[in-house]
């Protein structure tokens, strides 16, 4: 604290609106599909897992599943890290 | 002042006071609102749910006169009249306590509904103190409700909880499950209200968090340094001083029994400019 501290205001932060925004975002998916919603996120993420695996040896960190719920949409991200160089090209 | 009880059939009410999240004051709650109701002349019992963590005693300033428990009489070992302590203040209120030892699981539904039925039978208003959480002690203490009564403060984890709490209401009780019932009437309550911090915008507005729940408003408690004073001295806050909250509490109670009352929110009265530099200085 310095001498002027109590002379300047805080700024109000109007963080009241963030907290409206974010709950009614939240309970209008709660709402919709109960909170069992986002239980599928895990077998997804196996099922992912062992699909790849069919093809390319994967590791179960490689695949990462993230969701990102908005107002209007959500949607789903999926990134899967594949180790090792490219395959060389074949010359044309 | 009427504390004399009304001669008519009594109405047999059950009130759930409940929330989800805990510490947004359902036990200050419903001891206000139990004994504004007694002070209104109705015959009135506050039943604590929360069994093995048991406040609603010490809040009515009762603890030291708890003989028998709910969960006692739930097990038949005590009759309910026994159980039931009469206030010191007000003739037409009693407190039901619950057990100190026993775990949630102590609750039955028959025997919740049986006491109930016998409750109904004699008082006009039976108002539930719901456990936090959404476990058995909760489900149990919403499960008979005709009214319930949703404490929630303007904070978003609290109104997230109070959501999940309306869907309960609607869902897991009595009414719910009945073909063709009323279903419960949900109100909210909001508590720890600060205008002067909605005022700057750094907590939601009475609007807001009507908006986001959908249910009518019941009242509006502002923050008050009452609420700890009256909880110190195991008074019910309507039945000490009287102060912004203690208005607040009896005005939901008014509108709890039918009445209109406009929807008033009353700050505690800011300390002025001279009473701020003085205990600056002090």
């Amino acid at each position: 604290m310095n001498l002027f501290s109590f002379v300047r205001k805080p700024r109000p932060t109007q963080t009241a609106q963030t907290a409206k925004d974010r709950l009614q975002i939240l309970l209008a998916h709660e709402r919709s599909s109960g909170t069992a919603e986002a239980d599928y996120l895990p077998m997804l993420q196996r099922d992912i897992i062992a699909a790849i695996r069919k093809y390319v040896p994967i590791g179960e960190q490689d695949v990462d599943v993230r969701m990102e719920r908005g107002d209007q949409m959500s949607s789903l991200e999926i990134n899967i890290e594949l180790h090792g160089a490219a395959p060389p090209r074949k010359p044309v | 002042m009427t504390t004399e009880a009304k001669k008519d059939a009594p109405l047999g009410r059950v009130i759930v006071i409940t929330s989800g999240k805990g510490g947004v004051g359902k036990t200050t709650s419903s001891a206000a609102i139990s004994a504004g109701l007694a002070k209104q002349g109705f015959k009135t019992v506050v039943i604590d749910f929360d069994v093995g963590l048991r406040n609603l005693d010490m809040i009515m300033g009762c603890e030291r006169r708890v003989v028998f428990d709910f969960i006692n009489v739930i097990q038949g070992d005590a009759k309910l009249k026994q159980a039931l302590i009469k206030d010191k203040r007000l003739e037409t209120l009693f407190i039901l306590p619950t057990s100190q030892t026993r775990d949630k699981d102590a609750l039955t539904k028959e025997g919740v509904e049986q006491i109930l039925a016998e409750l109904k039978a004699e008082f006009d208003y039976i108002v539930c103190d719901s456990p936090a959480g959404i476990e058995r002690g909760a489900q149990m203490a919403m499960y008979y409700a005709d009214e319930a009564v949703v404490v929630t403060n303007p904070e978003v984890s609290s109104v997230r909880d109070s959501d999940r709490v309306l869907g309960l209401l609607s869902s897991q009780t009595k009414r719910a499950e009945t073909e063709g019932a009323e279903p419960i009437k949900a109100q909210v309550l909001l508590t720890r209200y600060d205008q002067a911090r909605v005022d700057s915008g750094e907590m939601m507005t009475v609007e807001d968090v009507l908006e986001i729940l959908a249910v009518p408003l019941l009242g509006v408690i502002p923050e008050s340094k009452a609420i700890l004073k009256a909880s110190n001295v195991g008074t019910p806050v309507v039945l000490d001083e009287p102060s912004a909250a203690s208005r607040a509490y009896e005005d939901a109670v008014s509108r709890l029994t039918g009445t209109q009352v406009e929807m008033r929110i009353q700050g505690e009265r800011r300390p002025g400019l001279f009473q701020r530099l003085f205990k600056r200085a002090s």
